[in-house]
């Protein structure tokens, strides 16, 4: 092997490991959907967040050039009231996982930049307190859909 | 040998709970699974607008079975969800539930006018029907029902969040409280509790 080559394999190792390093790099997310609501009415973002890697990493937010805003939200009850609350990050447990579900954390989407409607998919990078981010499609459902129909 | 006739003190709590049964209240008793508010709540009363602008009373909602929830349309999860369960609850329950309204009663009336509430209820059943009105006549029926909610500014931009009450209150056909259902509460002893109330009720 020439020595040019060797360096050329030598950095993509480096880079290969460096990709994992990163907390992007061992997040696998499915179970992407948004609850579509008339209007301009916000909508909520779920998704599942595996971590595959063997350290903890954290959701700090998302952005998606479909909507001029994007919050990570908690949804709570207690004592018969329901409220919702700003997250500042959500912990993904090493070979853990993270749920963001109705009743509890979600992207909150905030003025659609054009109509969403049901069937679309739209794409949405997550971002980790790291500051590496994670494209995902995630699909628009109904209303009054329950889960991602999968 | 079967015995002919039940123990004495049975016999002594049938008739007990039979006279307070009698005493307190002439509307029939149901095995309702949920949580029974028949006799601890008041009759559902309201002057409201729904959301094809209307001016409604609860008078116009007799000889349906109501389920009545407080909520608001800028609330993008919890709100939704309970709606969509409701849609599943009303589907369950097939022709039935043509006898029924979901009364979703927003505690934001500023920012949800009769055809925001329109396009945002009929996204989740048909059955549901937006109401709104002054902010007066809102907080009299949350107060009615001793439910409550308050806004909370967020970030300076004039959004606001606003938490609820999340129970769900359901009146029989004459609009007296029967039920009161929570999120938590299994769909199952939902459809259980308004088959029953469907099934015995009598449209006037």
């Amino acid at each position: 092997m020439k020595p040019h080559s060797m360096t050329l394999l030598l950095a993509g190792l480096l880079l290969a490991g460096g990709v994992h390093a990163t907390a992007a790099g061992q997040i696998h997310a499915s179970h992407a959907w948004i609850r579509v609501l008339p209007g301009n009415l916000p909508a909520s973002a779920y998704v599942t967040l595996e971590n595959r890697g063997g350290q903890a990493v954290a959701l700090s937010g998302a952005s998606s050039t479909a909507y001029a805003e994007v919050m990570l939200h908690h949804s709570s009850t207690a004592g018969g009231m329901s409220r919702m609350t700003m997250v500042d990050a959500l912990e993904i447990p090493a070979h853990g996982k993270a749920v963001l579900a109705p009743a509890g954390y979600h992207l909150m989407l905030m003025r659609a930049r054009r109509p969403v409607k049901p069937g679309d998919t739209i794409a949405v990078l997550l971002q980790f307190t790291d500051g590496s981010t994670l494209a995902t499609d995630f699909i628009a459902r109904p209303a009054n859909a329950l889960d991602d129909g999968s | 040998m079967k015995s002919r006739c039940l123990p004495r003190p049975t016999l002594l709590l049938l008739l007990v709970l039979g006279l307070l049964l009698g005493g307190c209240q002439r509307i029939a008793p149901l095995p309702l699974r949920l949580t029974n508010i028949t006799g601890h709540m008041p009759k559902l009363a309201f002057t409201l607008t729904d959301d094809q602008g209307r001016s409604v009373s609860a008078a116009d909602y007799r000889g349906k079975v109501v389920l009545l929830y407080f909520g608001y349309t800028h609330c993008p999860d919890v709100c939704p969800l309970t709606l969509a369960h409701l849609h599943v609850v009303m589907q369950r329950l097939g022709k039935l539930a043509d006898g029924a309204r979901i009364l979703f009663v927003s505690v934001d009336p500023a920012r949800d006018t009769p055809a925001v509430l329109h396009a945002y209820v009929n996204a989740f059943d048909p059955r549901a029907v937006g109401l709104t009105g002054s902010a007066g006549d809102v907080e009299a029926l949350v107060k009615r029902y001793r439910a409550s909610f308050t806004r909370e500014p967020s970030a300076g931009d004039g959004n606001y969040e606003v938490s609820h009450s999340s129970a769900i209150y359901v009146f029989d056909r004459a609009g007296n409280p029967r039920v009161l259902a929570t999120p938590a509460d299994s769909q199952d002893d939902l459809v259980h509790d308004l088959h029953l109330l469907l099934d015995t009720g009598v449209a006037p």
